[in-house]
């Protein structure tokens, strides 16, 4: 049964329709990333799954609970951490740990705990002169401090350095091993990648795609992409390759074929033939980043009102110019 | 109960760490205390000046953390996502608020024993009316409070400061003493008794200097804006 459910969310903010019909479901042991590219809506679903804000339309459901309506017994049961801030300025990463601890029947151990996010030699540093990856490991180890059955993290790795950033992953999927249900939203798909079992990606308030990462990069085909001077004519390097050519966004292109050394000699030989420079060639699985940007990019392209939407696998677009660049 | 105590060690932790706060509590009274006591600048009518300015300036402390303190402090705690981040614990509104309030009532007593001794020591005898004093510093703190909460709610941190700040130095002004010494004009005074700071200096005068009696609408008008204080503070407060 799942942990999360959201049901035909709407939430309008006066005139504004940022979410528009979310549905979604996310299971305990199991990370579930939702993404989108800014004002997409991310922030208003997170804020009605943890009872900041009452749908306008729709049904929430977290451990069963709503979030608005049960809310005092739902703070016992979930862990959020904010994009930023939170915390008193003058306020210490062991002062935060022992408050909160106080806060929860079972906490973990506040030392154990700095320990475990890195944060012993600064445990008595104000909040305020944290680096930003100190603030958002503190923040990450305040949210999960009542043993949670869901955390909700926002750009959990916003701000944070590469060592942080490895530190902050072994931590989530710790949670979930552990079988917590962990939410998180990010905009950095490569970590996404890595951690997410699950994603929903949402665009303009609506879900455009949602699914297990395999499932959702097993539609990603074949490919080859390279990165050129922007606005080149795509039509002749389509005849040239004797496939399908796109300008995802400026300067890059992507050919949807199998990459095999006879189409990256075309495509190089038409590139020499036009004195072209070539960067970034890669051929082979489209990697999430790109597939998030095709998606994105197609559901800008549909006419509004097209109610595609929530599937699992998508079909994809062919032909020149296709996918909106912007 | 125990999360209830951490949030009010928190409190008070955190404003003791916090200069500016120790300054509006604790030094400027004192520094007022002591300067009108010793410094003749306004004629008070009497020679026992300290009998005149102990109590208006217990009062004042009242004001300074209830209203300004509290204000401000909450309203950069709202500004920084600290009530957000707190909303979202099994803390509860209800225990944030009682934290609260528990912690301003902990710093007034701090406040009065340090002033109350700096008086005793200037040569100020008061009148037994401890109790009534005490009394009129709960209903004070609940108006003063509430005005404080109710601008922190629902205006930016900056306004929320610059507001605090004004109106400290508006009630300052029109807080009893200057007038007393009959330098206000009779409409501005008029206004001024409608106003919380006037009644509360007025009713803490009353009850620790014999030779002050207090005035009619004082602790009618305290109890209205202890009452309509808070309840405009819980109907208008954002905490977001």
């Amino acid at each position: 049964m799942p942990i999360v459910e959201v049901e035909n969310l709407d939430v309008r903010h006066g005139d504004v329709h940022a979410v528009n019909g979310v549905s979604f479901a996310a299971e305990a042991g199991a990370v579930t990333a939702v993404l989108g590219p800014n004002g997409a809506g991310k922030t208003s679903t997170i804020d009605c799954l943890e009872g900041y804000r009452a749908p306008s339309n729709g049904t929430v459901r977290v451990c069963g609970l709503d979030p608005v309506r049960d809310h005092a017994a739902l703070t016992r049961r979930i862990g959020v951490m904010l994009q930023a801030g939170g915390l008193h300025s003058a306020i210490r990463p062991v002062e935060a740990l022992r408050l909160f601890a106080a806060f929860y029947d079972r906490p973990r151990d506040p030392g154990e705990l700095l320990e475990l996010v890195g944060l012993t030699d600064r445990a008595r540093a104000p909040w305020r002169t944290l680096s930003g990856g100190e603030q958002q490991r503190l923040s990450l180890a305040l949210a999960i401090i009542g043993r949670p059955d869901v955390v909700f993290l926002d750009e959990p790795t916003s701000g944070v350095d590469v060592t942080g950033r490895q530190l902050i992953r072994d931590l989530i999927r710790e949670l979930r091993n552990d079988g917590a249900g962990v939410v998180l939203t990010s905009h950095d798909l490569s970590e996404v990648e890595e951690v997410a079992d699950h994603l929903v990606i949402i665009e303009a308030g609506r879900v455009i795609a949602s699914g297990s990462v395999n499932e959702l990069l097993a539609s990603a085909a074949d490919a080859v992409t390279f990165r050129a001077d922007p606005g080149l004519d795509v039509a002749s390097l389509a005849a040239a390759v004797d496939a399908p050519v796109a300008e995802v966004s400026p300067g890059a292109y992507r050919v949807d074929t199998a990459p095999s050394p006879r189409t990256v000699a075309a495509i190089t030989s038409w590139l020499a033939e036009r004195n072209l420079l070539i960067g970034d060639l890669s051929a082979g699985r489209e990697r999430l980043e790109s597939l998030f940007l095709r998606l994105v990019a197609e559901a800008e392209a549909r006419p509004a009102g097209d109610p595609a939407q929530g599937s699992g696998r998508r079909g994809r677009r062919r032909g020149g110019r296709s996918a909106g660049a912007r | 109960m125990k999360a209830l105590l951490a949030q009010v060690r928190t409190e008070l932790t955190l404003m003791a760490r916090n200069g500016e706060q120790l300054l509006v509590s604790l030094f400027i009274p004192l520094g007022v205390l002591i300067f009108l006591s010793k410094v003749k600048v306004i004629d008070l009518g009497r020679d026992d000046r300290v009998a005149v300015v102990a109590p208006a300036v217990l009062a004042l402390a009242v004001m300074s953390t209830a209203m300004v303190s509290l204000g401000i402090g909450t309203g950069f705690e709202r500004h920084y996502g600290v009530l957000k981040r707190l909303g979202a614990t099994p803390l509860g509104r209800p225990r944030w608020i009682a934290a609260k309030f528990l912690a301003v009532l902990a710093i007034e007593c701090l406040q009065w024993i340090v002033l109350v001794g700096a008086a005793l020591a200037l040569g100020w005898s008061p009148s037994g009316g401890w109790a009534l004093a005490v009394a009129a510093a709960m209903v004070g703190t609940a108006a003063f409070g509430g005005l404080g909460l109710s601008l922190a709610g629902s205006l930016p941190a900056l306004v929320n400061l610059a507001l605090c700040n004004g109106l400290y130095v508006v009630l300052v002004m029109t807080g009893d003493i200057v007038f007393r010494a009959g330098s206000l004009p009779g409409p501005i005074e008029t206004i001024a008794r409608l106003l919380p700071a006037a009644p509360l200096v007025d009713v803490i005068s009353a009850a620790l200097d014999t030779g002050h009696t207090a005035h009619a609408g004082s602790w009618p008008t305290l109890l209205v804006w202890a009452i309509v204080g808070p309840i405009v503070a819980a109907t208008s407060f954002r905490w977001e």
